[in-house]
């Protein structure tokens, strides 16, 4: 307990300095602590990103030996990533998983969303009610049934069976229908008086006006499915479909793995949301947030 | 009441727009929880089999590696949990400090795994944490060690990375829900206690704590889902392995499913254990949250 007791004791050491100079050497100590504290945790969190750089540019028995070190291993291992995989066809398969995938949930799941809270009902708060129950509802126990349905369907290894069971996002629709609350709907009204049909409001006034809900939910969702990895595994099974997650989560379950080119494999994954997050970090934890406001 | 004030067209409307979403869920997930509690009272492989009766409960209860998965996803629950959200409370009490210097990059480091795939850190943990890899060389140049760790060859020490790793990527997620909701707080309510000499740990348990009371519900909740259907991780760093010490639910259920003859009866079952653990848990947290008011 006494660091967290010396983390919340900065309110008294600002306070302190705010009044007069009374800055003692306890305080000093204690916000040494937080500092150091900080930088520990900042260090640890940071490693892994560094690692991932420096080992992409070293021979995997080096890896494994930890080597700590730039080598000289960079060339042959990007070299050697484009010849074991077909690098463009599973980029291509990830991000059109990705970008398809979140379009959809996005249109599907705001649609409805948006319906929640603006036609409400008594029975429609019911099924809203019956459907935050169903979040808690585990991945893990829809898999088996999901699969034998895709079976079923005959749509084992086609892109449908891994889009069709996130569009209609629960989590999603909750968010939406948060960020609903706050579109003034003196907008609707006028737009009603105007002759506006409600999808014409929702096209052409609602979806404007909520540009930065959209924003945050899209980073969420692409993720998401960028990332994704259990169900593409179930129901993935042929090499040219595979996608990026797969092919290095493949690639480092070889009994030798050639960490080199598994290194370029990584950064080359963690590429695209590492850039979405520095760009738009505002927007990214706005839309972590969202959820629980 | 709203019902009655909503026109005719009004009700269509609502329902054309909630609708999509509706479909989507009773194909998507209604009818697949339905299905899976429907077959976890079958018997049999692949897709023969007849109507078992409680025959997979018995088996259960006789099945030695579902009971160690169970016992594994309970320590990790139990061990792992507390761990990170403590550390994530810890971290966001020392960054609610507007004069604190350097506070946006350790923000954004300790955040910044948050982006990763869960393969792709999967993947840096085992390769950092190999037999002579970096971890070990750190400890054994600072001293902290005297003979290497086999971090993924020993049933306690792969237990041990798990725990690491998931705490690694998730520290920072459930930091900024605390961060934010600490912004929230109102500043006087700690100087009036200071005043009053109230100590800084009194300050943090009976102020922040309890202000925070709804966050940290809602953190332990979406927590304890996780690592309840805790997969890509273990599959990925430890396979289950060594002699399934690290074997989760979910990756019993994947093999039961797709690495042996299929047996979806009987994974329909261990995924209702999920199930009604997610459920008795959340329960749990919600009461214990409501008592210590």
């Amino acid at each position: 307990m006494s660091t967290l007791e010396q983390a919340v004791d900065l309110d008294h050491a600002i306070v302190a300095r705010r009044t007069g100079p009374s800055l003692n050497l306890p305080a000093l100590i204690r916000r040494a602590l937080v500092y150091v504290l900080l930088s520990v945790a900042a260090f640890v969190s940071v490693f892994p990103f560094l690692w991932m750089i420096v080992s992409a540019t070293n021979a995997s028995p080096d890896i494994v030996t930890g080597k700590a070190t730039i080598g000289e291993a960079l060339l042959t291992n990007v070299v050697g990533f484009f010849t074991q995989v077909d690098a463009p066809r599973i980029f291509w398969n990830s991000a059109f998983l990705a970008i398809v995938g979140t379009l959809l949930t996005l249109a599907v799941s705001s649609l409805a969303g948006y319906g929640f809270e603006v036609f409400r009902s008594r029975f429609r708060e019911k099924i809203f009610g019956g459907m935050l129950l169903m979040l808690s509802i585990p991945f893990a126990a829809l898999m088996v049934p999901l699969f034998v349905m895709m079976a079923n369907l005959k749509l084992i290894n086609t892109y449908a069976a891994i889009i069709l069971p996130g569009i209609a996002s629960i989590f999603i629709i909750f968010y939406f229908r948060q960020a609903t609350k706050a579109f003034p709907h003196e907008l609707r009204d006028a737009a009603r008086i105007d002759g506006l049909k409600e999808w014409q409001i929702f096209l052409h006034i609602y979806l404007p006006v909520m540009r930065s809900t959209y924003a945050a939910a899209i980073i969420i969702v692409f993720m998401a499915n960028w990332n994704n990895y259990l169900w593409p595994l179930i129901v993935l099974q042929t090499n040219e479909q595979k996608t990026i997650t797969l092919v290095i989560q493949s690639l480092s379950s070889a009994y030798y793995p050639d960490y080199g080119v598994i290194m370029v494999g990584t950064i080359l994954a963690t590429l695209p949301t590492l850039v979405i997050f520095f760009v738009l970090q505002r927007r990214f934890v706005e839309g972590l947030l969202g959820s629980v406001k | 009441m709203a019902q009655a004030r909503l026109g005719r067209s009004e009700q269509i409307n609502g329902w054309l727009f909630v609708m999509p979403a509706l479909v989507l869920l009773g194909m998507f997930m209604i009818y697949p929880i339905l299905w899976s509690l429907w077959m976890s009272f079958q018997t049999g492989r692949g897709m023969n089999f007849s109507f078992g009766g409680i025959a997979n409960i018995v088996r259960l209860t006789q099945d030695p590696v579902f009971q160690r998965a169970l016992t594994n996803t309970f320590i990790f629950l139990i061990v792992q949990v507390p761990i990170m959200l403590v550390l994530a409370l810890l971290f966001a009490a020392a960054l609610n400090d507007s004069k604190l210097w350097g506070r946006s990059f350790f923000r954004t480091a300790i955040f910044l795994p948050c982006v990763t795939s869960l393969v792709a850190y999967s993947i840096l943990f085992k390769s950092m944490f190999a037999n002579d890899g970096v971890i070990n060389d750190f400890l054994l140049a600072v001293g902290l060690i005297a003979t290497p760790i086999p971090w993924l060859a020993d049933p306690f020490w792969a237990k041990v990375v798990v725990i690491l790793a998931i705490t690694w990527r998730w520290t920072g997620y459930n930091m900024i829900f605390y961060l934010a909701a600490m912004q929230n707080i109102d500043r006087s309510i700690y100087e009036a206690a200071r005043i009053d000499g109230v100590p800084a740990w009194a300050r943090f348990w009976h102020l922040t704590v309890p202000m925070l009371k709804p966050v940290i519900l809602f953190t332990s909740v979406i927590s304890t889902i996780g690592t309840l259907q805790l997969f890509d991780e273990v599959n990925t760093i430890t396979a289950g392995g060594p002699s399934d010490s690290t074997l989760t639910l979910s990756l019993y259920i994947y093999n039961l499913t797709f690495k042996f003859m299929p047996s979806f009866g009987y994974a329909s079952t261990v995924s209702y254990v999920i199930v009604v653990l997610v459920g008795i848990l959340s329960f749990i947290q919600f009461v214990v949250a409501r008592d210590r008011r």
